[in-house]
């Protein structure tokens, strides 16, 4: 019997509340790998990584550590990082440039599509070949938006598009930021690791009700406008996107606002040459796009897209999670770049202004699902308030829990799915 | 890099007694006296995937100017500083001090020091060790030592790091 059919999904998560055993039972742990992390499609790394033919970077599929590599024709590859004879790991580095890979324990090569080239004193297999059988092990589906690399462990199912909906107009608002209309995620990334069930860090993203007060100290401190647009008043609302995709779409505070790269706290006057730029690829329909800024969206279940930055999350542990997290650079736009990575560095990571606070709550969060009482979590906010949008997607006002229930209720059906 | 000089002991018992004591105000939390140590154009930096990745390109753990570090001060103060409040109690070991560089040239005649460091941290998370190497520009401003920049060069920065909210 699988882990996920014994589990009682609809006895834990119910329309307004969840329970605790979500966030640390080992079957439920056991479940996810087997319903989403092996299953859905899972952001994986970005093309711009590998840009040269030959290159590859590590990334992973949850805990699965996998290699993505662009061979000589410039086709990328998702390759697992295990040697197909005894299990060895064949890659050691955090990203590279070669065209092969050569097991260290009895140098079995492969090359950088996964195809098996060679294994010394080849006599010994009695003239069997072997090279067409034991090549290393692909990520059975790939598929690309965007140059946003996501990989699937089933062999069939939904398509990429199928499965981002209308979370890819995001990405593509994200991209449209960019003169050159292209992300570079080239700035290396941070790794952040907290005591917390992944769970507690996908929800938080788009949970616009904690900002005042876990990131209280410093925008009281740096004298921040950010907290208002997660206030009472904010017209901000959040949105259920579908597939388990969330957002808290800020535009409707920087549309009131109407002033050019105010989502990122500056002025025109301070970035001259992304301006210009921006206002010679898309004529007058920079304007808004500088206004309106850039996406805040969870893409289900690892891709999360911070106006500026960009995390993923890797669960290691039920109760263990990675978040590796870079500054977005865009194609055609050095001198934002600079300071947006500059921003990012202040902001995320283990030191960072806001991301160690967060950090802080997911851990205090995990201890708390370990007292006995009360059992649920309540996901009740804005329920009274909740419509559709003209796109039929469900919104809440800035500080409601329409993302989490729409979470939940996506997790819940990849877990019942009897497929 | 210069080559090997002569060992100025005098300087060297110095400038150690000086990164023993930013050691001590940053263990106990002290946090204005800490920042009194800044030069006015200091540089605070930690940096990731490597001990020499360029941090105008390149993400760092941390990289703060003298107005973040300012920033930076500021929200440790604050009581909603969550990830350090309360704070953890740390005590940090500094060995292998070692003067690496006079610089006469500079305003002052700066000082390069390397120390390795153990810091011992325990919060509610549980006991972390960090692990790694430090340098430090020292500067003389009106008759005192300065720290121009301070460099902090993690063993395992390359790898899954926990919060790291305190002064390190």
């Amino acid at each position: 019997m699988s882990a996920a059919t014994t589990v009682a999904w609809d006895e834990l998560i119910e329309a307004d509340r969840v329970h605790s055993s979500l966030y640390t039972d080992p079957a439920v742990w056991d479940a996810e790998l087997e319903r989403i992390w092996y299953r859905t499609w899972v952001y994986v790394g970005h093309e711009s990584e590998v840009p040269e033919p030959n290159d590859y970077v590590l990334k992973s599929i949850g805990p699965q550590p996998v290699i993505m590599t662009r061979d000589r024709q410039g086709q990328i590859h998702l390759l697992l990082n295990r040697c197909s004879h005894r299990a060895n790991l064949v890659c050691d580095a955090a990203k590279g440039n070669s065209s092969a890979f050569r097991c260290p324990y009895h140098g079995w090569t492969f090359a950088n599509t996964g195809a098996l080239l060679g294994y010394p004193f080849s006599s010994g297999y009695g003239g069997r070949e072997l090279k067409s059988e034991l090549g290393l092990a692909r990520v059975p589906r790939m598929d690309s938006y965007q140059g946003f690399v996501f990989g699937s462990f089933a062999e069939d199912g939904p398509s990429l598009a199928e499965h981002l909906g209308d979370a890819a107009g995001e990405i593509d608002r994200l991209v449209r930021l960019s003169p050159e209309g292209r992300v570079e995620l080239t700035a290396g990334w941070l790794q952040h690791k907290v005591r917390a069930n992944w769970k507690m860090l996908l929800e938080n993203e788009t949970d616009g009700y904690h900002p005042q007060f876990v990131h209280a100290s410093i925008f009281a401190v740096a004298d921040s406008g950010i907290g208002e647009l997660y206030g009472e008043k904010s017209t901000a609302v959040c949105r259920d996107l579908g597939g388990g995709h969330t957002e808290n779409d800020l535009r409707p505070e920087f549309r009131r606002l109407g002033e050019p790269l105010r989502w990122f706290g500056t002025s025109p006057e301070r970035l001259p040459d992304y301006v210009a730029r921006m206002r010679a690829a898309y004529g007058e329909a920079a304007e808004q796009i500088l206004v309106e800024g850039s996406p805040h969206v969870m893409i289900f279940p690892n891709l999360f897209i911070a106006e500026i930055q960009i995390f993923v999350l890797q669960p290691v542990a039920v109760d263990e999670t990675v978040q590796h997290v870079t500054a977005v650079q865009f194609g055609g736009a050095p001198d934002f770049n600079r300071r947006m990575l500059q921003q990012t560095i202040g902001s995320v990571g283990p030191a960072g202004f806001l991301l160690a606070d967060d950090s802080e709550m997911y851990e205090r969060n995990q201890r708390g699902v370990q007292v006995r009482r009360p059992e649920w979590l309540v996901l009740k906010r804005g329920l009274h308030r909740e419509r559709a949008d003209e796109r039929g997607h469900l919104v809440g006002d800035a500080t409601d829990e329409v993302p989490m229930r729409a979470i939940w209720a996506h997790y819940r059906s990849l877990m019942e799915d009897r497929r | 890099m210069t080559a090997v000089r002569p060992v100025d002991v005098d300087l060297l018992r110095e400038v150690e007694q000086w990164v023993f004591r930013e050691a001590r105000l940053a263990d106990e939390g002290d946090y204005d006296g800490w920042e009194a140590l800044w030069t006015d154009d200091g540089v605070y930096w930690i940096p990731a995937n490597g001990d020499d990745t360029d941090p105008t390109s390149q993400m760092s753990i941390l990289f703060d100017n003298r107005s973040r570090i300012a920033l930076r001060v500021r929200q440790l103060k604050h009581d909603k500083r969550h990830s350090q409040n309360p704070k953890s109690r740390l005590r940090r070991i500094l060995g292998n001090v070692e003067i690496l560089d006079v610089d006469p040239s500079a305003v002052g005649g700066d000082v390069v020091v390397g120390a390795n460091f153990i810091v011992y941290e325990s919060r509610e998370r549980g006991t972390t060790i960090w692990g790694g190497r430090s340098e430090y520009r020292l500067r003389r401003v009106d008759g005192a030592w300065r720290m121009a920049r301070k460099k902090v060069m993690l063993v395992d920065n390359d790898r899954p790091l926990s919060t790291l909210a305190f002064i390190i």
